[in-house]
């Protein structure tokens, strides 16, 4: 009865303090929407065909201004992620032109990339790239599917906890790349800044990259900028977390065996502890003058 | 009991051995026959988990530190290597990194437990302060930790929390430069960090040993708080303690795994997956959850000096909890006001938590103010009065008397608060 009533007390505070929170962040950045995800919840794995298309518009698109230096052409041919061949990953990786040496002669020089390279970033240097787009620095995508979040607040972030919600970043990707609108009457968007309703702050440098039928797809999936950033978002996911199909095929076996192995435990603590709890000294009265202090 | 109460070797060379190294009778009198008290509940099962958190964070971290790089230049690189070509890395990591989360809770439960049940009164004094230093050293070796990938959120978590010292007076700023090797968060001072995170857990093991050993010449405390009389009240650690705790420590690795393979990047911040960057400053510097309480009444106090003497009070305090609670009755189970007290206490440091949490502005750094009243009212005024006026409820004769069926009748009830009992 008593616990009841510090519960009471401790779920009103609570609440009291949330609703100051729902407050303040409302005048943020809107909620991006939560959009379906192969890769979501304990058997999610990535959509090789959908990774396919994200790094053909991270190609033909994002790459331009955006590098994607931790990742290699080798990781393209990875079974869990884009599944390219070997043979394929090594074509793509000869198509773009890597800086190497010095050679023997002290010279640095091109030449075609190898299955071992990592992607060449499109700028030589991050001054180099600030210079060219208007003092702006475009992060590098390798982690950006990690590296960006939406802070739901409370409750969201216990009900999140249960439902496996890891999938803020590629939510977030997707909704910036959909959120380019006519800045509301009485907005000042500051000089070379874009309009964007969930960026926060909503004055983004990056130009609305993508527009419908930008990017070719073969496999027939509509090509509008809606199914262009699910694409793109769900590819910045591989690249930033690889070895997720890996990491939730070994949890599958791991809580298998973990529920097992504690099933035996607790049979076995319940047989061990069955003659302590069941001790026949036990169950007779006795009076309290037995004891010695 | 069962088995012998003393170890008796049987082989010739343990009789060989013991005359020289007595080391298995050692492991025989604080594991086996160790006698523990027979209604010890779950709640005590987190000393065993908290033995086994260690190993895990070490043998996971002497193995990520085998492809670990300390140079600002290479951490985030080295950290991202680890978890993209490192076999079987990325598992290392995310152990690693939710492992610290788990250590804490399991560390949260284990004080919580300890202060329900008053297991810091008299005779366990001295088991209570090692157990808050080894505290401190966790909240040490886990900041420090937090710094090593790199992260946004490590380069500035590490300048906001070395900066506090710049609070003392007088000597402050030169602390502040000592500690970091330079005049500002550079390679210097994440290399001592580095250094110094992996000598810490060592240090940690070898306060264990001492908490561990405090503990066994003193007896567990148990749910009544009733010292153990015959030895009715108590079961050899082997098996009983050892299976129970073995099959808690399964079901905390079932929530461990559940974080670790299926909500990895839960307990972090998306920031720290940005290379670090001292020319930008992100748009909130918050620390891990497990600090949060202590950054929310740190953050509560306008004044900077008294803001980090009340962080730094809120754990020190524990150390003298002992002294501060003057009642002679140590379960919260016979002490009908103090366990409300203690509830409220509790929900507080969960609200300071969530506080910090946000930012602090407005009605936050009230809420903050208010709950840090509390937490320190609870320790300086609360405590200390209690003991005084509070009219506890009739202790056990025994241990075994309080796990009598219900429906047996009792007896007399306990004697007058004030010895041993």
């Amino acid at each position: 009865m008593k616990i009841r009533h510090s519960i009471i007390l401790g779920l009103t505070l609570a609440t009291a303090l949330t609703a100051g929170a729902t407050l303040a962040a409302a005048q943020e950045a809107d909620a991006p929407p939560r959009q379906h995800w192969s890769f979501s919840g304990p058997f999610g794995t990535y959509d090789p065909a959908q990774l396919q298309r994200g790094f053909k518009i991270y190609r033909e698109v994002c790459s331009n201004c955006h590098s994607l230096k931790l990742l290699s052409f080798r990781n393209l041919a990875d079974p869990d992620g884009p599944a390219f061949t070997e043979a394929q990953a090594a074509a793509i990786a000869a198509t773009f032109q890597v800086t190497d040496g010095p050679n023997d002669q002290g010279q640095m020089f091109q030449r075609p990339g190898k299955i071992s390279d990592t992607f060449p970033p499109p700028f030589p240097n991050d001054q180099a790239a600030r210079a060219a787009l208007g003092g702006k620095l475009p992060p590098d995508m390798s982690d950006l599917a990690k590296a960006r979040s939406y802070e739901w607040g409370f409750p969201w972030f216990v009900i999140d906890a249960f439902t496996m919600y890891q999938e803020d970043g590629p939510d977030y990707i997707h909704a910036i790349l959909n959120g380019y609108t006519d800045p509301p009457a009485g907005f000042a968007l500051p000089p070379g800044g874009q309009y964007n309703k969930y960026f926060p702050g909503h004055a983004i440098g990056m130009p609305k990259p993508l527009s419908d039928g930008q990017v070719e797809y073969t496999d027939g999936t509509a090509t509008t900028v809606d199914q262009y950033g699910r694409d793109v978002a769900a590819f910045l996911m591989w690249a930033a977390e690889p070895k997720l199909d890996a990491r939730k095929r070994l949890g599958f076996q791991v809580m298998i065996f973990l529920i097992v192995f504690s099933g035996l435990l607790y049979f076995t603590k319940k047989k061990v502890w069955y003659a302590v709890l069941h001790d026949p000294e036990l169950e007779k009265p006795r009076a309290p003058t037995e004891y010695k202090s | 009991m069962s088995g012998h109460a003393t170890y008796q070797p049987q082989s010739p060379f343990m009789k060989w051995m013991e005359r020289r190294l007595p080391i298995a009778s050692l492991v025989y009198s604080s594991f086996i026959a160790y006698p523990t008290p027979r209604n010890l509940n779950y709640w005590w099962t987190f000393g065993g988990i908290l033995t086994f958190m260690l190993g895990v964070q070490i043998l996971t971290g002497v193995v990520l530190a085998m492809h670990y790089t300390p140079h600002v230049d290479y951490a985030f690189n080295s950290v991202e290597g680890i978890m993209r070509d490192v076999n079987y890395g990325w598992l290392l990591r995310y152990m690693h990194a939710n492992g610290a989360a788990f250590f804490f809770v399991a560390v949260y439960a284990h004080i919580a437990r300890g202060m329900y049940y008053g297991s810091y009164k008299e005779p366990r004094e001295v088991l209570w302060i090692l157990g808050v230093i080894l505290f401190l050293l966790m909240v040490a070796t886990g900041f420090m930790g937090y710094v090593l990938p790199w992260g946004q959120m490590s380069f500035w978590a590490a300048t906001v929390i070395t900066n506090l010292f710049s609070a003392i007076p007088a000597v402050g700023n030169s602390i502040v430069t000592w500690l970091w090797g330079g005049y500002a968060v550079g390679n210097p001072t994440l290399n001592r960090f580095y250094s110094l995170h992996y000598l810490l857990p060592f240090v940690i093991a070898g306060v264990v040993v001492l908490h561990i050993w405090a503990l066994h010449m003193v007896g567990q405390n148990n749910p009544t708080g009733v010292e153990p009389k015959t030895e009715k009240d108590t079961v050899a650690f082997t098996p009983y303690a050892t299976v129970k705790d073995a099959f808690f420590v399964g079901l905390f690795c079932l929530v461990f795994a559940y974080f670790i393979f299926y909500i990895p990047n839960y307990l972090g911040h998306s920031d720290n997956y940005i290379p670090a960057n001292p020319s930008q400053t992100p748009t909130h510097i918050v620390p891990e959850w497990y600090y949060l309480p202590f950054y929310a009444i740190l953050r509560g106090i306008p004044s900077k000096l008294l803001g980090v003497t009340a962080l730094a009070g809120s754990i020190v305090v524990l150390a003298f909890l002992p002294w501060l609670d003057t009642s002679p009755v140590r379960s919260a189970n016979y002490r009908p006001l103090y366990r409300q007290f203690l509830f409220i206490f509790f929900a507080c440091v969960i609200g300071l938590g969530y506080l910090g949490s946000q930012e602090p502005t407005g009605g936050y750094v009230i809420a903050a103010r208010i709950l840090t009243a509390y937490y320190f009212a609870f320790f300086f005024i609360i405590l200390p009065l209690l003991g005084l006026f509070e009219t506890t409820k009739p202790l056990p004769n025994s241990i075994s008397e309080s796990v009598l069926r219900e429906g047996v009748p009792i007896g007399a009830s306990a004697p007058p608060p004030g010895g041993r009992g």
